[in-house]
């Protein structure tokens, strides 16, 4: 006789699976070893006098005085706060609770003016503030509007590693029509065509011919060296004067917002495509987390068989936002050709694509985080030249190198979780 | 005839999505599209790791393609590069101005720009026609072979990784650390030829190894994409050895302020093969034999036979009992051993009289396009190789003898890829038939006689 | 609203996976498409969805043809689809995904999504669910991610619904809840599609009934219709699946498994707290709906999954914490699931597959060299034995029929020297003559006095193979039971109601 008994506890409906909770202990982890890699550092080579900062220059409205510090308290100060940073972060762990970005806002702060403060010690050259900030953001130009074309592009699903290639077509296209036309305007508009085009091809091949995106695009890169350098040394070089000298965009003070005190001039009396940049971070973000157009984006780029049942193009929704995202990266060619030097030169590029490829997995594919770690890698390269002013015992090197290595350390998975976008990289093939 | 045999109710081969409908085996046409019924278990593999089913596909594709397309790739791509000859010529621009009143001198222009380009490309690269004497007529083809010898390792090191499902676009970093390697020992230590140069060697291919390794055991631990690993290790080796290179008492010639080494000590060079006249060296013979290494090891091999099985199906290979991290691991390994050899031959073989942080000469990005013009077999990538190195000789003596700035090869070299990566744009191109059509003929009689006794 | 399908036929290359359908389905009643796996079902409801396109034969709705480019054009036309495989984002809310392909927006080009939110709880109070608008859909379990996939078809105005396989997934009583969800449906005038091959369901809501054998349609039915009526219509023969055996000659060694517990990579226990022993010589099925724990069960026997606690004893040996690799050297078998993603490697040549696991040393490989002359010969002697239907021993793998790979499948393992034997669903896609093969060789394996674990999902095939019968809910044991057990109780068990300990097993 079998009589029937419910199992304890179990209200099938109600009731999820049983969680283990598997807490990640990685940022933590990652915090802390930073934090101890500096104290180290400290520890290895102490150094003696005080650093200097300088705040204001001679034209600043309001001059703030500049600040001389103990070289090693200073340090120890900055490692001691990102200490607390890090004992926060493992209490919020433990208690299975996310760590805040501004969390780790602070941590990277405290741990710059620390390691600022070794460097600088004993120096008779002082840093200027304003122009480690407004250095990082010059770097920085490009590599913000490369990382917010690869956001889209693998958002939407596609691996774009011809960001490189894409910037180095903007800068020449720019520096030709710029030439050309002696306007710089055109030249921004034939780099976003020439960003677009080099877009085109990625996904006339990833998207149409279903040929594997990195392929197409480490190609697409060497095409894009080739075609620009083959061209530079048969029509530029021989037509320099008329081809390749452009006018640049002068740099325009913002009335009042330049004039903060330490800031201001760094962030605010910048040429026009600078603040194209800080229009563009928010408004692809908006476009991508709050309109149609991102949704639909998304949904193609995480699972295209869905976005297809509901009506969607795939690979037009595809081709569209490739051809946005190389738009952009062209911009940020342009800066190259337009902004900071007056012609185009082989391969001037030099390797900024795949920084902006770092900062888009760096900063999980979401455009301002993506945006913040471009900044990041921007302050680092500029710190390479404000370290050798002071003369600090800090090889260039492996400022140049840092982005490549935190960048591994987070695919690597030690700095916090990175999730691509489900679908990115792979091809739509409708049955 | 088949309906007699007992049919196949739950479709036969919906299980096989990537099965030729109909098959041998599946006798008539009961069998949906595999759909609906079989993709929810490739979906609960496919998201969960790095191993998936999109890389394995890639690597079908470019193995798969056919010689046909090869061939119609780089006409085409040879054709590209005509046009970019033609338009940038300035005798062709001159005689455009005036096209429609005389428009032969235009073409004429276009003529004589591409074939005078192709005509030193020839004689730079195979023969050299206008040569006095044989021993100087050949003397571009021993260059080729030259030009191709660190392209056959580095090839073998992509297309190996390629069968072992690797993407390995870290040659650049490989062949540096590599070289660094293998000059440092080249011209640091002392001992006598040719332990010399084995030693400096075995210590380039081992850093090559290592570096590769990082990227392999990330893989394997963390599931780091290899891809974003190789391209970050890539610059972390550059601006690495830009350091070693700008530091004295570390690369850096003694005495020198330029980042630049010491020669490489005569005992640790790869000789001439053919005599001083000719600068092919013995890294070519040794390009060759890891040729023959890498045929045997994929094809006779276990290690092989695991790296293929892990290539093409990860899933499989773990159940089978294969542990998909150490593979992933050893292939890394291995194709960075590869990539090392190409450092190395570098170093001791053409650049001997010091180097700077160019060594790698861009080898590590043609490495991936020998890898798939050679659809990742060994013998393809030395046929593939010896095109490039052509094309590398034959550029330079382009450069000189026309103008034609170096960098068309690389416009070449790209287009071919593309083509060959995207055989429906080529099979368009030159009406060349569709493959998969082709079964093999079924031996109809045996296959009746066992579908009735079933 | 009337829906007419006419003389579809769509073939891809030679296959013909449709010929010459008609279907009419009306408004108010739930029309069920009957058929085997593969019969064709899903196919003519891409092409009534707009995924594919027909190559002959037109979709009239009310009496006029229309022309579906895309499931837009479709959806437009009032065809709303549920899925067998959801599809949803998942990391997108419900609210996200209800209203993906038909947004509304507010000035400035903003989504309004608290107006999807209100449509979704406006759906949903309707038939009475409880789904959170808010919530992130892969956080939710299986069967409220269906009834998203039901709100999305009725968000958009949905006139004919079409289910297809949605019970596949579900436990007996979320399929009741279903059934109810149809019948509530189809009374507020809606037309359903209920595609199926499970007789039970069709008798309990079908007014109509079509049943569909090799891409056509072979009858039509009456919701009376006896089970062995439709079961003679689908399959086209009496189906007998009875297999023939012995009663079991227990042996003393066997697994032993003791409060395993099995959680996946988000931490969730899959397998909770696994308890039981299989004899040799006998067998032992593991049944349940698909998804309870079976399948991660069966991979932790064979260590591809690893337990977070208790044990797994073969004659006395510890298995867990050993690799896979130490695991097949110990002696057990395993035929995975699915054979193309886990059991082959559809490249490699029938030769080579059948040695993919055993090229550690010899007789097929030595000093790290494959012995390729004794492969090919073991391969040979393979291919008679199993009655493998291929071109040759170098043919690839892949291109062989469902049944033919399995028994390359089989083969392999069974060629070791076993212990025990672990088969996930071995029948799974194959043809009725490898089916009988499949379970007579199984039944050798029992036979020879290898313990054997089958999982399988059918319960006609558990009822056939096993000498016992463990069934899993959740990731629990919800009991073990002899074969002999009515199948009211085996369902219920099914659905987590455990039968007393006293009374069974």
């Amino acid at each position: 006789m079998t009589t029937l008994a419910p199992v304890p506890a179990s209200d099938p409906m109600t009731e999820g699976a049983r969680q283990v909770t598997v807490v990640s202990r990685k940022a933590p982890i990652a915090f802390a070893a930073v934090t101890a890699l500096v104290a180290l550092l400290l520890l290895v080579a102490p150094r003696d006098g005080s650093t200097r900062f300088r705040f204001s220059d001679e034209g600043d409205l309001l001059r703030l005085p500049d600040v001389a510090v103990p070289g090693m308290v200073t340090a120890w100060v900055g490692v001691a706060v990102a200490a607390a940073v890090v004992a926060a972060g493992a209490v919020l762990a433990a208690r299975r609770r996310r760590v805040p970005v501004v969390l780790t806002l602070v941590l990277v702060l405290a741990l710059l003016v620390a390691f600022l403060a070794w460097a600088g010690a004993g120096s008779s050259r002082d840093f200027s503030v304003a122009r480690l900030i407004g250095g990082s953001i010059l770097l920085a130009v490009p590599i913000v509007f490369g990382a917010l074309g690869g956001v889209i592009g693998e958002r939407v699903g596609v691996v774009n590693i011809a960001i490189e290639g894409q910037l180095l077509a903007g800068a020449f296209c720019a520096a030709v029509a710029a030439s050309l036309s002696g306007s710089a305007v055109v030249g921004v508009v034939a780099a976003v065509l020439a960003g677009a085009l080099v877009a085109l091809v990625l996904g006339v091949f990833t998207i149409t011919y279903r040929v594997n995106q990195v392929i197409v695009g480490v190609v697409l890169n060497v095409l894009v060296v080739g075609l620009t350098s083959f061209l530079y040394s048969q029509v530029l070089v021989p037509g320099a004067e008329r081809l390749n000298e452009t006018d640049r965009f002068a740099p325009v003070a913002i009335p009042g917002l330049s004039s903060i005190p330490i800031v201001g001039p760094a962030l605010f009396e910048q040429s026009v495509l600078v603040y194209v940049m800080y229009l563009a971070v928010p408004a692809v973000w908006f476009a991508m987390f709050r309109t149609r157009w991102g949704l639909r984006l998304r949904a193609v780029g995480e699972h295209p068989k869905a976005a297809d049942t509901v009506g969607i193009k795939v690979e037009r929704t595809r081709y569209r936002a490739l051809l946005v995202a190389g738009g952009i990266v062209g911009i940020g060619g342009a800066f190259y050709t337009v902004v900071s030097v007056s012609s185009f030169g082989k391969e001037m590029t030099a390797g900024a694509g795949f920084i902006a490829l770092a900062a888009v997995i760096f900063g999980k594919w979401d455009p301002v985080r993506a945006a913040l770690a471009a900044l990041l890698f921007g302050f680092a390269s500029n710190l390479e030249g404000a370290l050798s002013v002071v003369g600090a015992p800090v090889p260039s090197q492996f400022m140049l190198m840092l982005p490549y290595v935190v960048t591994i350390l987070a695919v690597a998975g030690l700095v916090g979780r990175s999730r691509a976008p489900a679908a990115s990289g792979e091809p739509y093939t409708k049955e | 005839m088949s309906h007699a045999a007992p049919q196949d109710p739950r479709g036969g081969q919906a299980a096989a999505t990537d099965a030729t409908p109909g098959a041998p085996g599946d006798v008539v046409a009961d069998a949906e599209v595999p759909l609906t019924d079989t993709d929810v278990v490739h979906s609960r593999h496919g998201g969960t790791g790095p191993a998936d089913p999109r890389w394995s596909e890639a690597f079908t594709r470019i193995v798969s393609g056919g010689w046909a397309v090869s061939l119609g790739a780089v006409l085409l791509a040879v054709l590209g590069g005509s046009i970019m000859i033609a338009v940038t010529d300035e005798a062709v621009r001159t005689a455009s101005g005036y096209f429609f009143s005389r428009p032969s001198d235009t073409l004429g222009a276009v003529g004589s720009a591409v074939g005078n380009s192709y005509a030193a490309l020839f004689r730079g690269a195979v023969w050299d026609y206008r040569a006095d004497d044989v021993a100087t007529a050949i003397r571009p083809l021993t260059s080729s072979l030259t030009f191709a010898t660190p392209l056959i390792a580095a090839g073998l090191g992509v297309a190996l990784a390629f069968r072992a499902g690797l993407f390995n676009i870290g040659g650049q970093g490989q062949i540096l650390v590599a070289a660094a390697a293998a000059g440092w020992v080249g011209f640091g230590a002392d001992l006598p030829w040719p332990l010399h140069m084995l030693l400096a060697m075995a210590v380039g291919i081992a850093a090559g190894a290592l570096w590769a390794g990082i990227a392999g055991l990330l893989k394997a631990t963390t599931g780091a994409h290899e891809v974003i690993v190789t391209i970050m290790l890539n610059y972390v080796a550059f601006y690495l050895l830009s350091w070693l290179l700008a530091t004295p008492g570390l690369l850096q010639a003694p005495g020198s302020a330029n980042p630049k080494t010491p020669p490489t000590a005569q005992s640790a060079l790869m000789p001439d093969l053919l005599g001083p006249r000719y600068n092919l060296h013995l890294g070519f013979v040794f390009a060759l034999l890891a040729v023959a290494g890498v045929w045997w090891l994929l094809h006779r091999s276990t290690l092989g036979f695991t790296f293929r099985a892990v290539g093409e199906n990860p899933s499989a290979a773990r159940v089978a009992g294969v542990d998909v991290g150490r593979t992933t691991v050893s292939a890394m390994l291995v194709a960075g051993g590869l990539l090392g050899l190409a450092g190395t031959s570098q170093v001791l073989g053409q650049v001997t009289t010091g180097f700077g942080s160019d060594i790698d000469a861009g080898i590590g990005f043609d490495a991936i396009t020998v890898a798939l013009l050679g659809r990742s077999s060994p013998l393809g990538v030395l046929a593939a190789s010896i095109l490039f190195g052509a094309f590398k000789a034959g550029g330079s003596a382009m450069q000189a003898s026309q103008g034609v700035p170096i960098e068309i090869v690389l416009v070449v070299q790209s287009l071919i890829v593309l083509f060959i990566a995207a055989p429906p744009l080529v099979r368009a191109v030159f009406r060349l038939p569709q493959p998969g059509r082709r079964r093999p003929p079924r031996s109809r009689s045996r296959r009746d006689r066992k579908a009735v006794t079933a | 609203m009337t829906l007419e399908l006419r003389g579809i036929t769509k073939r891809f290359g030679a296959l013909v996976a449709n010929d010459h359908i008609d279907l009419t389905v009306r408004a108010g009643e739930i029309h069920c498409l009957l058929g085997e796996n593969g019969a064709g079902k899903s196919t003519l409801m891409n092409v009534l969805y707009g995924l594919y396109t027909a190559d002959e034969g037109e979709v009239l709705i009310d009496g006029v043809v229309q022309r579906f480019s895309g499931p837009g054009d479709a959806m437009a036309a009032g065809i709303g689809m549920v899925h067998q495989h959801f599809m949803l984002i998942p990391v997108f809310t419900v609210a996200e995904n209800v209203m993906l392909g038909h947004e509304e927006t507010l000035s400035g080009g903003r989504l309004d999504l608290p107006a999807a939110r209100a449509k979704v709880r406006e759906i949903a109070t309707r038939f009475g669910f409880h789904v959170d608008p808010d919530a992130v859909v892969e956080d939710l379990p299986v069967g409220v991610q269906q009834r998203v996939e039901i709100i999305k078809a009725l968000s958009r105005d949905a006139r004919v619904i079409v289910f297809d396989e949605p019970t596949a997934v579900l436990t007996p009583q979320e399929t009741d809840e279903l059934m109810a969800i149809m019948r509530q449906l189809k009374d507020s005038g809606a037309a359903i599609v209920f595609i199926t091959h499970k007789l039970r369901e069709v008798r309990e809501v079908a007014d109509r009934i079509t049943v569909v054998r090799r891409g056509a349609v072979v009858g039509e039915a009456e919701p009376g219709a006896s089970d062995a009526e439709l079961a003679a219509l689908m399959v086209g023969r009496p189906v007998e699946l009875t297999v023939r055996k012995d009663a079991p000659v227990r042996r003393d060694t066997g697994l032993q498994v003791q409060d395993l517990v099995v959680t996946d990579e988000r931490g969730t226990v899959v397998v909770d707290g696994a308890s039981f022993a299989v004899d040799g010589g006998e067998v032992l099925v593991i049944a349940g709906v698909q998804g309870n724990g079976q399948t991660e069960l069966a991979e932790a026997l064979v260590g591809l999954q690893r337990a977070r606690s208790g044990s797994i004893r073969l004659d006395g040996r510890e298995l867990v914490g050993l690799s896979v690799r130490r695991i097949l050297e110990a002696g057990v078998g395993f035929v995975p699931e699915d054979r193309n993603v886990d059991g082959l490697v559809g490249d490699f040549s029938v030769a080579e597959n059948l040695v993919l696991n055993r090229l550690d040393g010899p007789p097929f490989a030595r000093r790290g060299m494959l012995q390729l002359g004794t492969r090919d010969e073991f391969a040979r002697t393979k291919v008679d034995e199993f009655d493998i239907r291929t071109q040759g021993i170098e043919t690839p793998v892949g291109r062989l029929s469902g049944g033919n790979q399995q028994k390359v499948v089989l083969a392999r393992e069974l060629s070791r020297d076993l212990r025990l034997f672990v088969a996930a669903q071995p029948t799974r896609g194959v043809d009725v003559g490898s089916i009988e093969f499949i379970h007579k060789r199984i039944v050798a394996t029992r036979d020879a006095g290898v313990p054997v674990v089958v999982l399988s999902t059918e319960l006609d095939e558990a009822v056939a193979l096993g000498d016992r019968i463990l069934v899993m809910y959740r990731g629990r044991v919800v009991g073990i039971v002899p074969s002999t057990t009515p199948r009211d109780v085996l369902g219920l068990m099914m659905a987590g109601i455990a039968p007393e300990r006293t009374g069974a097993a």
